[in-house]
């Protein structure tokens, strides 16, 4: 995928930074709710964008991204509640935990494809709930109460709220992230790690070590999934081992399938809309429970469960993919990208 | 009299790449008749076009009725029978299940039996082996079993995909011997792709000879089995 | 000593659930080469359709038939509807349909019947069934019914010319093809068995874990062990191995128990049972993948 340089996301980016400064004259629109939402959404996206790394460009199915989370998640937990390490400090910590464990994982995970990777990353990740309860671990954990913290402090005196603060923090960590993918994405390593998605023999053959990029390219995906696990510990300020089941990767396999597999500018717009759909569907069963009066625990899951068969028939590439396709049928693509591009849809669409 | 089967104009396809150009053949009932060619000719894609196992375009029509298009399944209940390369036993079922599973389709149950052991009569080697894992017949034995589970199906047509593939000559002449006496005692018309172009040449009253995907020549085999082209391509004289 | 004993008795209840679904999946893994990761959710799924049965009135073993036939035609629709159109879709399409049914079952069933935990019957009368101390009433009619299922099972795709049809389809659908036998339809068929037994394994698991709609989670796990450890493509290892995963897990967490009575030291017990699952599935997968009993698959270069 071609990255940074993409119009539309250099304005998406300025409206970003300069939106919430328009506070005062629109202080509705840009409430503080609405602020720790978007946050939620940029976290979303890191995350998304992290399963992307390893299933979008790599080609290696994971269903259980929501371990990496819920490893960066606590660890950024523990070391600010045992040892009151700032929220800032905790995110580098956990990046490299979490690509210490992705990259275990990926150790035997080189023997698996397809279904078979699915399953054992399936039952990583049905497993996370219990072993967070672990007895031995619940001094670290809390066990079932989880960890409670405090929102991170707007530094320097700055007159921001503390939502405000949070979401220019979180914001910032994307855009490096976001870069520092691309950058990977369009170097010789990047087109290394797509070589073994699409021909793995040929990437083989050709003397590129599969071995070692689809490990490292497994460390890297769960480092940048733990980020955003870390960043929401300080966003919610609260951790507990039920929020990290299984759900938590139906909602990231969402963000993925949605937004576009291969695509980074896929990821975010899937990470936003996963967060949308799982707020409107709350607001929606609310509705029906407090308001109508049914019977009916209405959730996002059905939303999502269509949406991701439905997709796979309609528009296997992703919104983002979608419209690229559209766009290119519009008007001639140069070389390399039109390559890519065909190659993608070859990938996604069998 | 319409022919048994008759293929026009056939082309086919495996994905995006072309393998049969115009093919073109009449098989009569009652007949054996034989496709010749080099390894890549198309005889196997043209019984497999038959079948539908591969994208056709084209005329293919048997008994009158257009065959292209339909499912594989439903072809084979028309009474058509593939023996396909490679002779495709089911290796972890058993001989009886094997023979049983092509009675599957057929309507006159009382019948099976009968036919069992008619088909029995002809490869008495395989009443011999009737629980055996059909994956531990040898080679010759596997041939027989997929012949015999083709009669189970009372074809009108067989189609037979390099029967002698494999197989020791003396196992060879044996399969084709049963094949004649099929032919004849079971009304089975066949259409033969072989190799071993003496040896099908021999057997069958009718050939056709294909060259990249086209036919390049037919007639009856007493013809074609001494015409000079034929006999320095595939007959080594 | 007897203790022990109902450790194993109750390893078994589980194992012989365990063993359904190991087999549900093994099932359709033969026949199609998918693995179905929405089993426990349809299976959870089918168990609620009984619950309302009964709710309105039908006696139990009725609703329960009602429930199993609804299950089998609702594998059935799922195949030839949802399935068949993609069944030359990348892998990765395919994992992502099956999540989407694993949501929309979970998440339909909590709609309509709400995440409340609710009690379940059991059918098997309390006073006279069950060997004092050994084993419970239920549990002893699990092992009873689960045994039934399976044989009807085996008899069906030994004995009968549909299952020796269906057999023939899933060895070689090509050849079972060129012997008239409509393969697609058997396909079909087999989704629809396969989420029967599924529903037979959440019917009877019910009464033990209470009917909610995230019973089966932890449960598909174990079958996934129990399905690798008995070789992924074997039906009958599949059995076997559900009935080992459920009587290993049983008697790991007793080990710990025990250890932790004896030394006041908690090493494991009854919370780490998915945890020794998941270090079952990728021990397995990662050791010996063809299990116990299967057969490894080369990968034709």
């Amino acid at each position: 995928m071609p990255a940074f340089p993409k119009t539309w996301l250099w304005g998406l980016l300025a409206a970003a930074f300069l939106i919430p400064l328009l506070r005062p004259l629109l202080p509705d629109l840009v409430s503080d709710y609405r602020l720790f939402l978007v946050s939620t959404m940029i976290i979303a996206s890191i995350a998304v964008l992290g399963l992307n790394l390893l299933t979008g460009f790599n080609g290696q199915i994971s269903l259980g991204h929501s371990a990496f989370y819920a490893v960066g998640a606590y660890t950024a937990a523990i070391l600010m509640d045992k040892l009151d390490m700032p929220y800032y400090a905790t995110l580098p910590i956990a990046a490299v935990v979490c690509f210490i464990v992705g990259y275990l994982f990926g150790l035997p995970a080189l023997k698996l494809e397809g279904h078979y990777l699915a399953l054992a990353t399936f039952a990583l990740a049905l497993s996370v709930p219990q072993i967070l309860k672990y007895k031995w671990l619940e001094d670290l954990t809390g066990g079932v109460q989880g960890i409670v913290l405090s929102k991170p402090e707007v530094p320097f005196g700055l007159p921001l709220t503390e939502d405000q603060w949070l979401y220019y923090y979180c914001l910032v960590i994307m855009v490096l992230l976001y870069w520092a993918a691309a950058n990977i994405l369009n170097s010789r390593s990047g087109r290394a790690m797509m070589a073994i998605r699409d021909q793995y023999l040929a990437a083989d053959t050709m003397g590129i070590d599969t071995s070692l990029y689809k490990t490292v390219t497994f460390g890297i995906s769960a480092a940048y999934t733990g980020i955003a696990g870390a960043l929401s510990a300080s966003a919610i300020a609260f951790v507990a081992p039920d929020s990290f089941n299984f759900f938590l990767s139906i909602k990231f396999l969402i963000g993925l399938v949605v937004g576009g597999v291969g695509s980074l500018a896929g990821s975010v717009v899937g990470g936003i809309f996963y967060v949308l759909v799982d707020n409107s569907a709350q607001a929606l069963s609310t509705f029906v429970k407090n308001d109508l009066g049914l019977p009916f625990d209405l959730s996002a899951y059905t939303v999502f469960g269509i949406l991701l068969i439905v997709l796979m028939y309609l528009m296997p590439m992703g919104v983002v993919g979608g419209v690229y396709y559209l766009a290119r049928s519009m008007r001639t693509m140069r070389g390399p990208q039109a390559k890519e591009q065909a190659t993608l849809k070859q990938r996604v669409s069998g | 009299m319409a022919a048994l089967l008759e293929v026009k104009g056939l082309k086919a396809f495996y994905g995006q790449t072309q393998s049969l150009y115009d093919v073109g053949f009449e098989i009569e009932t009652g007949g054996i008749t034989t496709l010749l060619g080099a390894n890549g000719a198309g005889k196997t894609t043209t019984l497999r076009a038959i079948c539908n196992m591969v994208r056709t375009e084209g005329a293919i029509r048997f008994e009158g009725r257009d065959l292209v298009g339909m499912p594989t399944e439903e072809i084979v209940r028309l009474r058509i029978a593939h023996v396909p390369e490679g002779r495709g036993t089911f290796t972890t079922l058993t001989v009886d299940e094997n023979l049983r599973i092509a009675a599957y389709t057929r309507r006159d149950k009382a019948a099976v039996q009968a036919d069992l052991d008619r088909v029995f009569s002809y490869f008495p080697r395989l009443k011999e082996r009737i629980q055996q894992q059909a994956g531990t017949l040898s080679g010759g034995e596997q041939q027989m079993l997929a012949i015999a589970r083709a009669l189970m199906l009372k074809p009108r047509l067989m189609l037979l995909d390099e029967p002698s593939f494999g197989l020791a000559p003396l196992i060879v002449v044996e399969i084709f011997r049963i094949m004649r006496r099929i032919n004849e005692e079971e009304k089975v018309s066949m259409l033969l792709v072989e190799q071993n172009a003496a040896l099908a040449l021999d057997l069958a009253d009718h050939a056709y000879v294909l060259e990249t995907g086209r036919v390049v020549m037919s007639g009856p085999s007493s013809i074609v089995k001494n015409d000079e082209n034929v006999r320095k391509s595939y007959l080594g004289y | 000593m007897e203790q022990f004993l109902q450790q194993i008795a109750s390893g078994l209840a589980n194992g012989a659930i365990y063993a359904c679904v190991a087999l549900a999946l093994v099932m359709i893994y033969v026949s199609t080469d998918h693995i179905n990761f929405a089993q426990g959710e349809m299976a959870m799924f089918s168990t609620y359709i009984s619950w309302q049965l009964m709710s309105w009135g039908l006696s139990f073993w009725v609703a329960f038939i009602a429930a199993v036939a609804f299950s089998f035609m609702l594998g059935v629709l799922i195949e030839r509807v949802i399935l068949r159109p993609l069944h030359s879709a990348p892998v990765l399409s395919i994992v992502v349909v099956f999540i989407g049914l694993l949501a929309i079952c979970n998440s339909v069933a909590g709609a309509i019947w709400s995440y409340l935990i609710k009690e379940y019957p059991s059918p098997f009368p309390k006073s006279s069934f069950g060997i004092a101390g050994v084993i419970g009433p239920h549990q002893l009619g699990v092992v009873i019914v689960t045994l039934i299922v399976l044989g009807l099972l085996f008899a069906f795709f030994r004995y009968t010319p549909l299952g020796l049809a269906m057999r023939a389809a899933a060895q070689n659908p090509q050849m079972a093809r060129l012997v008239g036998v409509r393969v697609d339809w058997m396909l079909a068929l087999g989704w629809g068995l396969a989420a029967a037994v599924g529903a037979v394994a959440g019917i009877m698991v019910a009464h033990i874990v209470y009917l909610d709609p995230n019973m089966m989670g932890g449960i598909l796990l174990y079958a996934f062990a129990g399905a690798l450890v008995g070789g992924i493509g074997n039906p009958g290892g599949a059995v076997l191995g559900g009935f080992i995963v459920g009587v290993l897990e049983n008697m790991v967490a007793f080990a710990g128990n025990q250890i932790e009575k004896a030394t006041g030291v908690y090493i494991i017990g009854n919370g780490e049972k998915l945890t020794v699952a998941l270090i079952i599935v990728i021990f397995v997968l990662t050791v010996k993948p063809a299990g116990l009993f299967g057969r490894v698959v080369v990968k034709r270069v």
